[in-house]
């Protein structure tokens, strides 16, 4: 074979037409059809009295207008739970128009559908909703309290509560020579991508078919449950996800309220309908995450080395539990990090509060573990008087200790088992590439000129490339093209360009005739979604399967028409030659042509396969027994865990002694994500990632007030880190390959974002001497902070 | 976040525009750069009947510099003043302080006077028209006026702008000679408005010592707080400022409030810090040379 393009930075062969602003997303389709607008709750609890549509039906360009009693009975059931746990034990989810009761700020009331969406904002205005409000829950712990319940019938508000353990941790704590116990609080944030959500669906009553177009991570899911609530056959309805403007997490859950509500009322109507959420919809109807309140005790020697550690937290789900525990589940396991743990315990409370519900975004559940357990590092670190990155050091498993099964469970039920990394050796990595040893000098030098720098680290593991499975179709066309699909979507990540390049390899193609589709269920109807760093461990390893099988039907094929041993053969350039004397050979898109027997000579090229030109033997059937026609397979691939991919970043801040202003001068990551598919597009995802990292722990948070408004609802107020907050990034990869897969690959996706705030705010409480205990943090607070430390030790 | 319906007019001269305004009375509303009013259009916070659009007016668009002053048009975006040499020459303060108003593809829409007319508290222009003791013209079908600094800035988001009236232009005056000034914010973000800022000027004597000394925060109060500081720094050496009385003076004279992205407390607390260093720049600049 020729040069590998697994492995080489492949420019993303998506970009220029993105770039030309080319890129069709949901918005740009269906121009002629009818839009909706919801009418939202402006309360975050309260009794639905009465619904008044009198005013809005004079509204010009109104098409109909719904509301809960409206729908037909299989649409007033409420929305599945889609990850339902055993611990779950009151699990409640919403219904598609409220039934009677809200419970957050946002919550679908009635549907309105007009001949644009200027005219169903006019309806929606003129609709008059009496409401009987009721008290809010606010806050998790607010939410533990349960003065008030979320659900009349949860008066806990507790929809699950879990327990795990290693070992013995009380006991490990209690014998323990050294003790700290505190309290460590993450905040509410959000994905919001730049594309909100989006619905189109054309009904075909000719065809008595559903063509729906969603923003979403999962068409194939969507697909099911559209089929499921609008009582049809799967082979009716057909899900295509096309160009994404970022999904972060959020597009993963589905079906949305209007997922449903849009393909049913273009099927009533014999319309087509869309639905474009717009930003202010967006913050308080679209889920958000990370918000939980965690206690954790500690037992540690005097070198550091936790014997033992007891972490109990609250996990805020918002108003309902549609994606099950897997953030917390997360948390909970992946708090431990790159640390060989043998007395652990872990329980937590997942609450209803009145708020909008929560569910992955980006890193899910992970940045929150991090802080936690790197922070906890940090403070035994300070009780003895010990360099950080030391205690780190004694606690990390080795590499020679790996695979290493924790005895957990992770959160696809499967074993918490640690596959393959070096982290001795990023940790080496790091400490080089941001010159750790030297911060010493460069904070004296600064401290010198009144300016205050401190330095802090944060490690993880993250579980990626979960199952249950994924697969790939590749085929070769007559043409010489190579058709590749899977069923997952894309939102950004470069899969077109990546997925390209594991088929080019295997079928020795130049990489620009791959064409990949993903997320087209007309395409690949079996799929399970893009989340969880998935996408390349998945769909790239069941595309390296379909194409190795590929490659053996062509080598097979080529074989009897040159009569030359298949292992005599190679695939490059677009041809099946022979080893050592290339110019034995047949193109591929003969071979292409050759795999399907056939009548009819439709064109010059065809000829060769019809029966004419090739007599072969005629006792055989033209097809064998074994065989299909066409080069081309389907191949799966379904791992028996996820795999671990870890990585360490470092951070250097500045704060400004007088405003408190907090700047992060230098940050440094190293990243293993084993064998590296592409490093472009690696960098990229960890770019963007810590950019989601460094909003989460100095600008984004979800402010709701106690009454469950949420204050700052549009980008003014909500402060995603522009270009000029984003500091560069120095990037260093290892290469640890997994040895579960195929290719040793391990997920990207998340990996930049999960320890931003546990790295960041290390080096604040560096420069200031301030105990960090809270993220994110804004300069106000930290000056209160540290006027507080002043006056208390004054 | 669609706009209820509004009738659109885009007269070709300021004649026209005047007698359209007169005829919507309260019904009408100018459309300048639109930054500020298409989002509260867009989000239903405002639902006027009627935009007067200013875009292709034949004229206002100038800026004018004299001895005296520097007069910008009704159409002249924050960045084409922020770029003009002549202006910023005379007023080195209007480009430092336009430094800070949002970002490129906001400044080549957004019109200088319509933040004026805006009245945003964390505007800076309003603060620099406050600080230079500036005044507004206004037109109308009846008639013209003039209103200064002090009478037309009312409130958060409130300006004295009447129905029917246009704003055509704003007059900064140039600082007298021996003039240094300065701006200085703190934003969370890269252009956002500011959680607090101050811009000053200080005027030196022929010795260097301090003559006069003026003061207009933003993000502190309903409107730019103006905050005279001659008592606290008269006679002080330029090269050894003590900011300390004009700090305190400053902090008990402005009005901050609490929000989401910072407390009262610390809004106060920052201003003195931006205050103190900007009279450190704004003096040293006076003792280079001036003017402001
Ligand atoms: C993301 C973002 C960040 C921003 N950051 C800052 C910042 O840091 N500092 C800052 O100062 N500003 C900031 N702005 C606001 C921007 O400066 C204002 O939008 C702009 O200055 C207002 O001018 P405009 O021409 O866009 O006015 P428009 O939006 O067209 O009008 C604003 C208001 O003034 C009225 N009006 C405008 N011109 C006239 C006139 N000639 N006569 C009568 N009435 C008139 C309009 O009727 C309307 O009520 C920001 C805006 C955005 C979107």
């Amino acid at each position: 074979m020729t040069t590998k393009l697994v492995g080489a930075p492949v420019a993303r062969s998506e970009d220029p037409r993105l770039l030309r602003g080319e890129g069709r997303y949901v918005d740009d389709l269906g121009q002629d059809a009818y839009e909706v607008a919801v009418v939202r709750s402006p309360h975050a609890h309260a009794r639905i009295e009465r619904i008044d549509l009198d005013a809005a039906l004079e509204v010009d360009g109104l098409i109909s207008i719904y509301i809960f009693e409206d729908l037909p009975q299989r649409l007033q059931e409420p929305l599945p739970l889609l990850i339902p746990h055993p611990a779950i034990s009151h699990g409640r989810t919403q219904y598609v128009l409220a039934n009677g009761e809200v419970n957050h700020v946002g919550e679908a009331i009635a549907l309105v559908v007009a001949e644009d969406r200027y005219a169903a904002e006019d309806a929606v205005e003129r609709i008059l909703v009496e409401y009987e409000p009721l008290p809010a829950v606010v806050g998790p712990e607010l939410a533990r309290d349960a003065e008030h319940a979320v659900h009349d019938d949860i008066p806990s508000n507790v929809a699950a509560h879990l327990e795990q353990t290693i070992g013995d941790a009380p006991s490990a704590i209690a014998d323990a020579p050294h003790r700290l116990s505190f309290r460590l609080d993450i905040e509410r944030s959000a994905s919001t991508p730049m594309e909100t959500r989006g619905t189109y669906a054309r009904w075909d009553a000719d065809d008595q078919r559903l063509r729906l177009y969603s923003s979403t991570q999962a068409p194939t899911s969507v697909r099911a449950a559209v089929a499921a609530y609008l009582e049809l056959d799967l082979a009716q309805v057909e899900c295509i996800a096309p160009d994404i403007g970022g999904g972060f997490g959020v597009k993963i859950m589905h079906p949305w309220p209007e997922e449903i509500l849009v393909p049913w009322v273009a099927k009533v109507l014999g319309h087509d309908v869309k639905f474009t959420e717009d930003r202010r919809e967006h913050f308080v109807s679209a889920n958000h995450e990370r918000s939980q309140v965690q206690w954790i005790e500690v037992g540690f020697d005097d070198d550091g080395r936790i014997l033992g550690l007891d972490v109990e937290f609250v996990h805020d789900h918002g108003a309902y539990i549609p994606y099950g525990l897997i953030v917390p589940i997360i948390t909970s396991t992946q708090l431990i990090g790159p640390y060989k743990l043998e007395n652990y315990r872990v329980t937590f409370d997942s609450v209803y509060t009145n708020t909008t519900p929560v569910t992955p975004y980006r890193g899910a559940g992970r940045p929150q573990g991090c802080f936690a357990m790197e922070r906890t590092i940090d403070r035994v670190a300070a009780h003895l008087g010990k360099d950080r990155t030391e205690v780190r050091a004694v606690n990390f498993l080795q590499p020679e200790e790996l695979p290493y099964d924790f005895g957990l469970m992770f959160q696809d039920g499967r074993a918490y088992r640690y596959d393959s990394g070096d982290f001795p050796g990023s940790l080496a990595a790091l400490k080089e590439l941001v010159d750790w040893d030297g911060f010493a000098q460069r904070r004296a030098a600064a401290q010198a000129e009144g300016r205050l720098l401190g330095i802090g680290m944060a490690a993880y593991v993250e579980g990626t490339g979960v199952g249950p499975y994924e697969g790939g179709h590749v085929l070769v066309e007559p043409n010489g093209t190579v058709q590749v699909s899977t069923g997952l979507s894309t939102q950004g990540q470069g899969h077109q360009t990546s997925f390209a390049q594991i088929a080019a390899d295997e079928l020795g193609v130049d990489v620009a005739d791959v064409k990949v589709v993903t997320g087209d269920t007309r395409r690949f109807p079996y799929a399970v979604g893009t989340f969880a760093s998935r996408a390349a461990v998945m769909s790239g390893n069941a595309i390296h399967l379909a194409a190795r099988k590929v490659r053996e039907k062509a080598l097979r094929i080529a074989s009897e028409a040159l009569e030359v041993d298949a292992q005599d053969l190679e695939l490059a350039e677009g041809q099946v030659r022979v080893k050592g004397s290339p110019d034995t050979a047949i193109d591929l898109n003969v071979v292409a042509t050759m795999s399907n027997p056939l009548r009819y000579a439709f064109d010059e090229a065809a000829r060769i396969a019809t029966q004419f030109a090739q007599p072969g033997d005629p006792d055989a059937p033209p097809v064998a027994d074994d065989d299909a026609p066409g080069l081309e397979a389907t191949d799966y691939y379904s791992p028996t865990q996820s795999t671990f991919a870890n990585g360490m970043h470092a951070v250097e801040v500045e704060v400004d002694p007088d405003t408190s202003d907090i700047t992060v001068q230098r940050y440094a990551v190293v990243h293993d994500c084993g064998t590296l598919l592409n490093p472009t597009i690696v960098k990229g995802q960890v770019l963007g990632g810590v950019a989601q990292g460094v909003g989460g722990a100095l600008y984004e948070r979800m402010a709701y007030d106690e009454h469950g408004q949420l204050q700052n609802a549009s980008f003014m107020d909500f402060l995603m880190p522009y270009a000029t907050e984003v500091p560069s990034v120095d990037i260093d990869h290892l290469e640890t390959p997994s040895p579960l897969n195929p290719l040793g690959i391990k997920g990207a996706g998340e990996a930049g974002v999960i320890p931003g705030s546990a790295a960041i705010a290390a080096a604040i409480e560096d420069a200031t001497g301030i105990t960090i205990d809270a993220m994110p943090i804004t300069p106000s607070q930290l000056h209160d902070r540290r006027l507080a430390a002043a006056s208390s030790t004054s | 976040m669609k706009p209820s319906a509004f009738a659109y007019h885009a007269p070709h001269s300021l004649e026209a525009a005047l007698d359209t305004l007169a005829e919507l009375g309260e019904d009408g509303k100018v459309l300048a750069g639109g930054q500020s009013l298409v989002p509260l259009l867009n989000m239903r916070l405002a639902a006027p009947a009627a935009l007067v659009d200013l875009a292709r007016i034949d004229g206002l668009d100038t800026v004018e510099v004299t001895d005296r002053e520097v007069r910008v048009d009704a159409r002249v975006t924050h960045e084409r003043l922020r770029t003009h040499v002549a202006a910023t020459d005379a007023i080195p303060l209007l480009r430092e302080a336009l430094d800070w108003v949002a970002h490129p593809v906001i400044r080549n829409r957004g019109t200088a006077l319509g933040s004026i007319v805006h009245a945003d508290p964390a505007g800076e222009l309003p603060a620099v028209l406050a600080l230079l003791g500036g005044h507004v013209e206004l037109a109308s079908a009846p008639g013209r006026r003039t209103a200064t600094a002090d009478d037309y800035l009312v409130g958060p988001l409130e300006s004295d702008t009447r129905p029917g009236e246009l704003a055509t232009a704003v007059v900064f005056p140039r600082p007298e000679p021996g003039t240094g000034s300065a701006f200085d914010e703190l934003a969370r973000r890269h252009g956002d408005y500011a959680l607090a800022g101050v811009g000053v000027t200080v005027t030196l004597d022929d010795d260097r010592k301090v003559r006069r000394a003026d003061a207009a925060f933003i993000g502190v109060g309903a409107t730019p707080i103006q905050v005279p500081l001659t008592d606290a720094l008269a006679g002080q050496a330029s090269d050894a400022l003590e900011p300390d009385d004009a700090i305190d003076l400053a902090r008990s004279t402005i009005d901050p409030e609490d929000d989401i992205h910072a407390t009262a407390r610390y809004r106060r607390h920052l201003a003195g810090v931006l205050l103190g260093r900007a009279l450190q720049t704004a003096a040293a600049r006076a003792a280079a040379g001036g003017t402001a």
